[in-house]
């Protein structure tokens, strides 16, 4: 993809700007757009109705002709605000969840960066957003603006500990930070998926599935919470903040929180694809390889990346739509009482597997 | 410990619960009704808006007298002999031409009180529902068929069919009172000594 973009263009820097926004343009804001629409027809559904219907068959059209209201709105500031930073807030968040992307490998062809610090990059600029989420609670002046800004941050920063933990496991096994390597190490079979013990055949690989499934439950939940969705979505928790940290936010800005929870939502199911699920491999083999059309392999590997992903953010819905928002309390015994124990365990036990 | 692990099992069990009843429920056909295009099917006894067949009406002003917030509003006229409104469907001779019956169905409960006393069983409650107006006097309905023409001219008739009854009267008084005052006279002519007369 690099290769064949600066071969276009002649030129590395402008060939890298490229391939590095076009995930953004191509695949997540399309995306964003698809998931709101998708988040009102599965809650709809889940609750026998049948959600938005007007606009286009069935809705379809209801995000675009949402989109165009926000982007004619007004952008409201209340005079009491801190300016500069109620102005950064939204762009910085809306930047930490896209640029997650670039890092990503959609196909063996088309990716962002292919750098070697991929994971760790991932990990980092995504939290990034509670450094927005923190600015925007602030500089909106309102105490429920700033009372889900200080629980969002105090959840992600918990959260993150667990995430790390897996992460670092899951580094452990594959001897690798860079998303397109662990994926690769991932091919040809869904046995050889790391939720399935990895490539690697023997009593490790047994040993390992056990494991492998309680750290892909750990690490679900606490990108969960760190996305702010149900059951974790005390920052937002509309029936006790208004809307949480974006109270104070109109028009395109609000969008912009907006479409960054998606896209976060998103970001999080890839990276679990990437761990667990294979990344962008088919599970059972392609079928531009048994045809022998070389061009259609990555357009397969696209499809299997992006349905493993959307299927995840499908389970976040459902996940939505089931259970009830967690206490803070709750939320911090889950983190610091539950997850963190059991990911330190499955550190030690891992660490010990792979000495075999 | 024990209680730790039953907590962590007990979590992820309910969870799962709780997934396969929504998960079930993604499939359930909706309750929502596409409104505009697709009506409810109103119960048969429904209440909305009001209808009064005027054809029946005789204008007895009991369903004005039923209604607990006073929006019916009817005025009659009196029918002369010779102008009769007709009969109802059902044979009943009207004695009355209605001029004005007015509901307002703004201010109208619902409550169906009107409905029962009708002799006639001309005013009813029907099942349509979507009567909204954008100015309030548009929700005032009359139902009353005569013009304005017609209620002046019957106006006008009941008012000369009066005083001729008036004038009818007076002069059966007078015939009556100059008939009662001969016979008097008549009378004391007979044998005026008699003082119990008058």
């Amino acid at each position: 993809m690099y290769e064949f973009l600066v071969d276009l263009l002649g030129n590395n820097i402008a060939a890298f700007f490229v391939a590095a926004s076009l995930p953004l343009f191509l695949f997540i804001l399309p995306y964003a757009l698809f998931a709101v629409l998708a988040e009102r027809k599965v809650s709809a559904h889940m609750q026998d109705r049948l959600g938005p219907m007007r606009t286009g068959f069935h809705g379809i059209l209801q995000t675009i002709a949402d989109i165009f209201k926000l982007i004619q709105k007004e952008n409201i500031r209340s005079s009491q605000t801190d300016k500069i930073l109620f102005n950064t807030a939204p762009y910085l968040v809306f930047m930490g969840s896209f640029a997650a992307f670039a890092a990503l490998p959609f196909s063996s062809w088309f990716m962002g960066t292919s750098i070697d610090v991929g994971l760790f990059y991932f990990l980092a600029i995504s939290s990034f957003v509670v450094a927005g989420i923190l600015m925007a609670g602030w500089s909106s002046n309102n105490k429920y603006s700033l009372l889900g800004a200080m629980r969002s941050v105090s959840q992600i920063i918990s959260y993150e500990i667990p995430t790390a933990i897996i992460v670092l496991t899951m580094v452990m096994i594959t001897g690798s930070l860079n998303l397109d390597t662990i994926s690769d190490q991932q091919t040809s079979s869904f046995w050889n998926w790391y939720i399935f013990g990895g490539a690697e055949l023997g009593l490790g690989k047994f040993l390992l599935i056990p494991l492998m499934l309680a750290s892909f439950i750990i690490i679900f939940i606490s990108t969960l919470a760190e996305v702010n969705r149900t059951p974790f979505d005390i920052p937002e928790a509309e029936s006790e903040l208004v809307a949480g940290f974006f109270t104070e936010y109109s028009g395109m800005k609000f969008a912009m929180f907006f479409l960054a929870e998606y896209a976060n939502m998103l970001a999080v199911s890839f990276l679990v694809t990437v761990l667990f699920f294979g990344g962008y491999h088919s599970p059972i083999g392609y079928l531009g390889n048994s045809f022998g059309i070389e061009w259609l392999v990555p357009m397969e590997q696209f499809l299997w990346f992006s349905t493993k992903g959307l299927t995840f953010v499908f389970v976040q819905m459902w996940l939505r739509w089931t259970l009830p928002r967690l206490r803070v309390d709750q939320l911090m015994t889950v983190c610091w009482k539950y997850l963190i124990p059991y990911s330190v365990a499955i550190l030690l036990l891992v660490g010990l597997i792979t000495l075999i | 410990m024990k209680q730790y692990f039953k907590n962590t099992f007990d979590a992820l069990w309910t969870v799962l619960v709780g997934m396969k009843i929504t998960f079930r429920h993604l499939f359930v056909p909706s309750v929502t009704i596409q409104y505009p295009e697709v009506k409810p099917v109103m119960p048969d006894r429904a209440r909305n808006r009001l209808f009064v067949n005027m054809d029946d009406c005789i204008g007895c002003d009991q369903c004005a007298r039923a209604c607990p917030v006073n929006c019916i509003s009817i005025e009659t006229i009196k029918a002369t002999p010779d102008d009769s409104p007709g009969q109802t469907s059902q044979g009943k001779k009207k004695a009355l031409w209605v001029t004005k019956f007015d509901i307002d169905i703004a201010k109208c409960c619902f409550c169906s009180l009107c409905v029962y006393p009708c002799p006639t069983e001309c005013i009813e409650m029907t099942k349509v529902y979507e009567f909204s107006e954008f100015e309030r006097n548009d929700l005032v309905y009359n139902f009353a068929t005569l013009t304005a023409n017609e209620v002046e001219d019957k106006q006008k008739k009941f008012d000369v069919f009066m005083a001729e009854k008036e004038a009818a009267k007076l002069a059966a008084a007078k015939a009556k009172a100059e008939k009662l005052k001969k016979e008097a006279e008549e009378k004391k002519k007979d044998n005026p000594e008699s003082k119990s007369e008058e």
